[in-house]
């Protein structure tokens, strides 16, 4: 995330120096853009690789066996799909509870309620191995197995965030009176959910879905405290990369988990970009 | 009984809605016939839209009771009431076209598809939009947003149709070609309308009755011209048009005897110093003399402020007429007005 603003900046940078800005200006815009992105430009470069032992430059030559190699390892697969149900579950979770806790931190005021949207915020802002060793230890007190469900739990504490900050960017966005006009027209509650609240909500829950979905995807710490015997894809590359031979291929699973979490990140900008000024709303 | 029941659309009866120690309706009842234009104006913060939200349903009193149409309204939600709202900053459905909106009611109430699709249409031309129904709301002016808002209200063929501050956001051409408008359309669909406005003007050239609204409670409650003509109480006078408020000793000087009393600007004469009051008027008039300390043009007219000979000023509205005397600033005038224009307040 925080590279996506600083390309932005970087591009508004690069925008107002074809009217007016410095040289120095560009150059530093250009630097801090390269820095950023030039390990990940290598990691793609080193996917392609002929050499298995270690990352020399230039490569001595270029191939795409290590594709067909990591396709036909079954302990990709496995980490694979274990990442992508735990970050569909864990964005399944983040999506009702953050929807709910976004309604209610909305219509309702009551006693400790910024104490409750700080706690609802703690989890993202707190380091993951804080929250990964709270949540390790409390199964462990609670006697659960670690199993994929605790992977998921664990990942769904952050992921309630994101959807909760979508949910209620848009709520706030709103106008009240739309549950009132849905209502005053004949609607009960269930439909004025069905017909007003949940149509108008729908792009920002998508786009707090998707990022949930992104970060479950490739989160780490937490999912190393609250992992049993299951190796999530970040956790197998982790792995894989200790391993002297057949390097390239966590370079090759790099790529497509760029792939998978950077396309939900597009789709989420491009459905919140244009909900700016709410139609209609009159205010 | 019951034939005078139902033609009383709205019923009031010592209805109050406070929040905590601030009383924003206290201790109200007034009926509204059926059929009536009846305007709720006040200041804001007078409880008017707080009644029009406990009519809709969106409030609920904390004491005394209302009922429509006969029929009590406790405990019933804002979806079981016959009646519909246009909203104050119009409240459509972004997410909707035009024509979905205006629908939505007959939707949630299983009109059969082909009939809703005409009945939205019907209303979508009565208020001369026939043609929009497939454009978002965003892509209207706030004219045009409004009559949707009118439209989707009225398509439900409400008992009663509440209205709260909804020209507010239209400018001044704009909000007199929806006065007449609206009026048209009320005498058009016969239903009560209830509406809530802090602009006099507005309450003034459409409604069939008035209620004036001040911390909560009625202060007067009359047809226009009898609220213009005949204020009961000082507040009324000065919220209602504009009023030269007499108290205390200066009411005692001009009009002979003690008590708070009001004359409207327009009602007051005015010759050049030395002349006296028209013979013909001279037995029941009062008089004043004073120099005219500023004048307005106000186009049609002007706005005198004249400072009496012994103290207090007196607000005029002159006619901006060739063949009347219309003196200059600076100079020496004498004032006069007919005893029956000046308004006496009760206690």
């Amino acid at each position: 995330m925080r590279s996506d603003r600083n390309l932005a900046k970087a591009r508004l940078a690069s925008d107002r120096s074809s009217a007016k800005a410095g040289f120095g200006l560009t150059a530093a815009a250009w630097f801090g853009v390269l820095f950023l992105n030039l390990p990940i430009l290598f990691i793609i470069l080193y996917g392609f690789t002929t050499d298995d032992k270690s990352y020399s430059f230039p490569p001595p030559g270029l191939t795409t066996e290590w594709f067909g190699v990591t396709f036909a390892r079954a302990d990709f697969w496995d980490a694979l799909w274990l990442s992508v149900r735990v970050a569909l579950f864990a964005m399944a979770i983040a999506m009702v509870l953050g929807t709910c806790a976004a309604a209610a931190m909305y219509r309702f005021k009551f006693f400790g309620k910024e104490s409750v949207t700080l706690l609802i915020l703690l989890p993202i802002a707190l380091p993951g191995i804080v929250t990964g060793i709270s949540l390790r230890s409390a199964f462990a007190l609670g006697d659960v197995p670690f199993t994929y469900w605790t992977i998921v739990l664990g990942h769904a504490t952050f992921c309630i965030v994101v959807v909760y900050n979508n949910v209620i960017a848009r709520l706030r966005r709103s106008s009240p009176a739309l549950i009132e006009a849905s209502m005053d027209l004949g609607a009960n509650s269930f439909q004025t959910f069905r017909h007003v609240i949940l149509p108008n909500l729908a792009t920002a829950l998508l786009a707090g879905g998707m990022l949930a979905f992104a970060l479950s995807f490739d989160e780490v710490i937490v999912t190393t405290f609250t992992a049993g015997q299951q190796r999530t894809l970040p956790i197998w590359m982790l792995n894989e990369l200790i391993r002297p031979h057949q390097r390239p291929v966590t370079n090759v699973a790099a790529i497509i988990v760029m792939a998978i979490t950077f396309l939900p990140i597009i789709g989420a900008y491009y459905l919140t970009r244009d909900t700016q000024d709410v139609a209609g709303s009159g205010k | 009984m019951s034939s005078a029941k139902s033609s009383i659309a709205v019923t009031f009866q010592s209805v109050s809605r406070h929040y905590g120690a601030v009383k924003a309706v206290d201790n109200v009842s007034f009926e509204i016939l059926d059929g009536e234009f009846f305007a709720m104006l006040g200041p804001s913060g007078s409880g008017k839209t707080t009644c029009l939200r406990l009519i809709a349903g969106f409030e609920q009193p904390t004491g005394g009771s209302i009922s429509v149409h006969g029929k009590s309204m406790v405990g019933v939600p804002p979806y079981d009431r016959d009646v519909n709202t246009v909203f104050q900053d119009y409240a459509l459905f972004p997410h909707m076209t035009v024509a979905e909106n205006v629908a939505y009611g007959l939707m949630i109430k299983k009109v059969a598809s082909a009939d809703r699709k005409r009945r939205a249409e019907e209303a979508l031309e009565m208020v001369a939009l026939a043609g929009f129904g497939n454009r978002k709301p965003s892509q209207l002016s706030g004219g045009q947003r409004q009559r949707v808002a009118l439209a989707r209200a009225l398509v439900n063929r409400p008992s009663v149709l509440l209205l709260d501050e909804p020209l507010g956001a239209l400018d001044l051409k704009l909000r007199e070609q929806m006065q007449v408008e609206l009026k048209a359309i009320q005498r058009q669909v016969g239903i009560t309308f209830i509406y809530v406005t802090h602009d006099q003007g507005e309450a003034l050239s459409m409604s069939d009755r008035i209620a004036v609204f001040n911390q909560g409670r009625i202060e007067q409650m009359a047809p226009p011209s009898e609220l213009y003509e005949r204020p009961q109480t000082a507040f009324v006078a000065g919220f209602v048009g504009v009023s030269n408020l007499l108290n205390g000793e200066l009411a005692t000087r001009l009009t002979g005897q003690p008590g708070a009393c009001s004359i409207r600007p327009e009602k007051i004469h005015v010759e050049p110093a030395g002349n006296a009051v028209p013979p013909r008027h001279a037995d029941r008039a009062m008089s004043a003399t004073g120099m005219v300390k500023s004048v307005l043009y106000l186009g049609a007219g002007s706005r005198y402020d004249v400072a009496l000979a012994g103290g207090g000023d007196l607000t005029v509205m002159l006619q901006n007429r060739d063949s009347s005397y219309l003196p200059n600033q600076g100079e020496s005038v004498l004032l006069w007005w007919n005893a029956k224009d000046l308004m006496r307040f009760q206690g």
